[in-house]
């Protein structure tokens, strides 16, 4: 009785939760065939998106990373509470984390990325992407490199001779896997012979890992379904 | 020079970057620095751009009355009413009780977590309709998805209770993971990372240039 | 008539069939007993070894799409940090997440304060909020957090908050608690701060990344990996607790049956039809 009362019907009476429920089930209806409640949420959910992050950069990135500290850095004063902040060295005199005037770059750059709107000008977003290209493939060749490749292969350096049987034989068993997978994706020679009969081990491998990542997909797909029922029958209908 | 000068940087810029990982002086280091400080400014325009490419394209929509003209216009409309609240309530916009918060926790937070949720119907359906077993290859996946979605939640163990331990899907789905399928994934991380290393080499070298796109 | 039918069956059936299985466990819970994986209990281990008072960086990289496989492991962390009075920095790498991560914090510290802790915003916790720019936020970090974040999710001078007059980059952190949905994510704090600053880090990721992060678990890269709602939920169970991740447990499990199911009757379905076929 008393559990049958715990999940009795109670509606929200908030505004916002009856506008985020509604705009819900027309997504939801989808799921039955394409329909204008579908279409209108879908590109209200666009035009806020769109909006959100427009404002969101803007507000924490443009104005605290490159307006303010060009505010100080020519002003002498904080954009905020207007007290004096020395800048001793002049506007360009740079050091570690403070940039003052050179943050003009980063800003032309930035403005120049609107030249991609225009046909005529658009050559010249390439510096813009030039130092975004250049900064990352730097970042990301290091990271890989240390924390993929180094250290997984330091990692898969392993005792094959383990405290019992069965620690032993997982042990084989993982460095065989990773062998054989390794070797499968090894292209400048023909998978026939040793090495066939080695990819296709690999493939065992490889099948295995795919299908267990399968179902963690899945898991992950039917766990966001969940969340939105949640929301639907707790802070909606009060059912919890 | 349309096509040289970003070349050049992007070479001068990456082996800065390579050599900031190496060298931590700080004839190194405050240029890496600084550099970093300036894809983060740039990435944050590109995201403003990216809104503004939307603007622009449903205005031309709206314009040439495309079908479906009327939801652009609900599009443009909220997209403009979204950045003048945004813009208008200042640094203190996402302050609890604000319209922008009201917008993103009543509007694109609901909105965003249900587009998501419409994959756990596909998915169900996909399964039934799609995932066919032809091949013992096709078999192996079948059978460690299988035992994967099984083992990973309680009612797995529950309808193996029976089993001895070592024997229940969630041990089983445990040595999977573990095993096999760590060999695997460790191959497919070891692989890619040298094609990343390979690629990022060559965009720094000026080898790969899509980036530049097409034109002079 | 064998089962043609179910060939041409709409799937529209298949969605309803989905939605009730959902939904029936979160009206009428069936209470299924949960277990606890070595990941998790490693998770767990790994702030439980935590000094008091040590400060600890909270990198929440997710937003609304990601909301019931992240909401409930970032709850549950930030109670048990509070808990042992370790003080945490937050940061959010993902556009559209830093509103969600800021409302799960508040709310979190909320509880705790209603239950007698004293928790201060700017003291013992302090939400940086968003930054654009993904691995280079990371690695700016790593020569002065105030650097990357000169303010707060609240519009503070980072400078002016007294938590951070003691942090300095990531030498002041003793771990990194990373709670993932994607890219930016654990695969590049992995590669640009363990590796490179050699800070401790566990993760709590989406379920569709956690079998990608193992390797890193058995390299030690990892000290503790959570891996979706199923794992959110071990966690709780082993905090005692009974969040949203527990109570989804049951209808996840009947949904995975189901799809099992469909699999194993989509290629039933196929064989059948091959073997009558003429």
């Amino acid at each position: 009785m008393d559990e049958a009362e715990d999940r009795a019907l109670s509606l929200s009476q908030d505004f916002g939760v009856w506008v985020a429920a509604l705009l819900t089930l027309c997504v939801f209806s989808f799921l039955y065939k394409d329909n204008p409640l579908y279409k209108l949420a879908e590109h209200l959910f666009v035009g806020v998106s769109a909006g959100y992050y427009i404002v969101l950069n803007f507000w924490t990135v443009v104005v605290p990373n490159l307006f303010d500290p060009l505010y100080r850095a020519f002003t002498g004063h904080d954009p905020v509470t207007h007290a004096a902040v020395p800048q001793p060295g002049g506007p360009f005199a740079a050091s570690l984390g403070d940039y003052r005037g050179w943050f003009l770059f980063p800003g032309l750059l930035g403005v120049l990325l609107f030249t991609r709107l225009s046909r005529r000008v658009d050559w010249m977003s390439r510096w813009s992407l030039a130092v975004i290209i250049g900064v990352y493939a730097g970042l990301k060749t290091t990271g890989f490199a240390q924390g993929d490749l180094v250290a997984q292969a330091q990692a898969s350096l392993q005792p094959l001779w383990g405290p019992d049987l069965w620690t032993s034989l997982n042990a084989i068993l993982f460095t065989v896997g990773l062998v054989t997978s390794l070797l499968f994706f090894f292209y400048s020679r023909e998978h026939k012979g040793t090495l066939g009969v080695l990819a296709r081990t690999g493939i065992v491998f490889l099948m295995v890992s795919f299908g267990a990542g399968y179902g963690y997909t899945v898991m992950s797909r039917l766990s966001l379904l969940i969340g939105r029922f949640q929301f639907l029958l707790e802070d909606w209908l009060g059912i919890k | 020079m349309k096509r040289e000068l970003p070349l050049l940087m992007t070479a001068v810029i990456g082996l800065l970057m390579l050599l900031s990982f190496f060298v931590p002086h700080h004839v190194v280091s405050v240029p890496a620095d600084f550099l970093q400080q300036c894809a983060v400014i740039v990435v944050a325009f590109g995201y403003v751009l990216g809104g503004a490419n939307a603007l622009r394209v449903n205005l031309e929509g709206i314009a040439k009355r495309q079908p479906d003209w009327p939801y652009k216009l609900v599009l443009v409309v909220t997209l403009v009413f979204t950045v003048a609240v945004g813009l208008k309530e200042g640094r203190h916009w996402q302050d609890d009780h604000s319209t922008s918060m009201f917008l993103y926790n009543r509007v694109y937070s609901p909105m965003q977590g249900t587009m998501f949720a419409l994959l756990a119907f596909y998915i169900a359906s996909a399964a039934f309709r799609a995932f066919r077993v032809r091949t013992v290859e096709a078999g192996l996946l079948a059978a460690a998805a299988l035992i994967v979605m099984l083992g990973r939640v309680p009612v797995g163990d529950q309808m193996t209770m029976w089993l001895p331990e070592p024997l229940r899907l969630g041990a089983v789905q445990d040595w999977i993971m573990n095993v096999p399928q760590n060999a695997a994934k460790r191959a497919v991380l070891m692989g890619a990372a040298l094609g990343v290393m390979a690629t990022g080499l060559r965009v720094i070298l000026g080898i790969e240039r899509s980036y530049l796109g097409g034109g002079d | 008539m064998g089962l043609a039918w179910l060939e041409k069956l709409d799937r529209r059936w298949l969605f309803l069939i989905v939605g009730l299985l959902v939904l029936g466990p979160l009206v009428r819970p069936i209470g299924v007993p949960l277990g606890s994986s070595k990941p998790v209990r490693q998770f767990h281990d790994a702030i439980a070894a935590l000094p008091s008072h040590s400060i600890v960086l909270m990198s929440c990289d997710y937003d609304p799409g990601g909301k019931p496989e992240m909401v409930p492991p970032t709850r549950t962390a930030f109670r048990q940090l509070m808990e042992k009075h370790c003080r945490v920095v937050i940061t959010c790498l993902w556009t559209g997440g830093s509103g969600l991560v800021d409302e799960t914090i508040e709310q979190t510290a909320n509880e705790l304060r209603a239950k007698g802790m004293d928790i201060v915003y700017g003291r013992d916790y302090v939400d940086l909020g968003y930054k654009a720019g993904y691995e280079a936020v990371m690695v700016l970090m790593g020569k002065g957090i105030a650097n990357a974040f000169p303010q707060d999710q609240r519009a503070n001078r980072t400078s002016s908050l007294p938590l951070m007059h003691e942090v300095k980059d990531y030498s002041s952190f003793v771990l990194l608690v990373n709670i993932s949905a994607g890219y930016p994510g654990t695969k590049e704090w992995v590669q640009q701060v363990n590796a490179r600053f050699h800070l401790p880090m566990i993760s709590a990721c989406t379920a569709v990344s956690a079998p990608e992060y193992y390797p890193y678990l058995q390299s030690g890269q990892l000290r503790g990996l959570l891996g979706g709602m199923a794992g959110a939920a071990e966690y709780e169970k082993l905090r005692g607790e009974k969040g949203s991740a527990t109570r989804g447990m049951d209808a996840q499990s009947l949904a995975h049956v189901f799809v099992a199911l469909c699999i194993v009757m989509g290629n039933v379905v196929q064989w059948t039809k091959r073997r009558t076929a003429p």
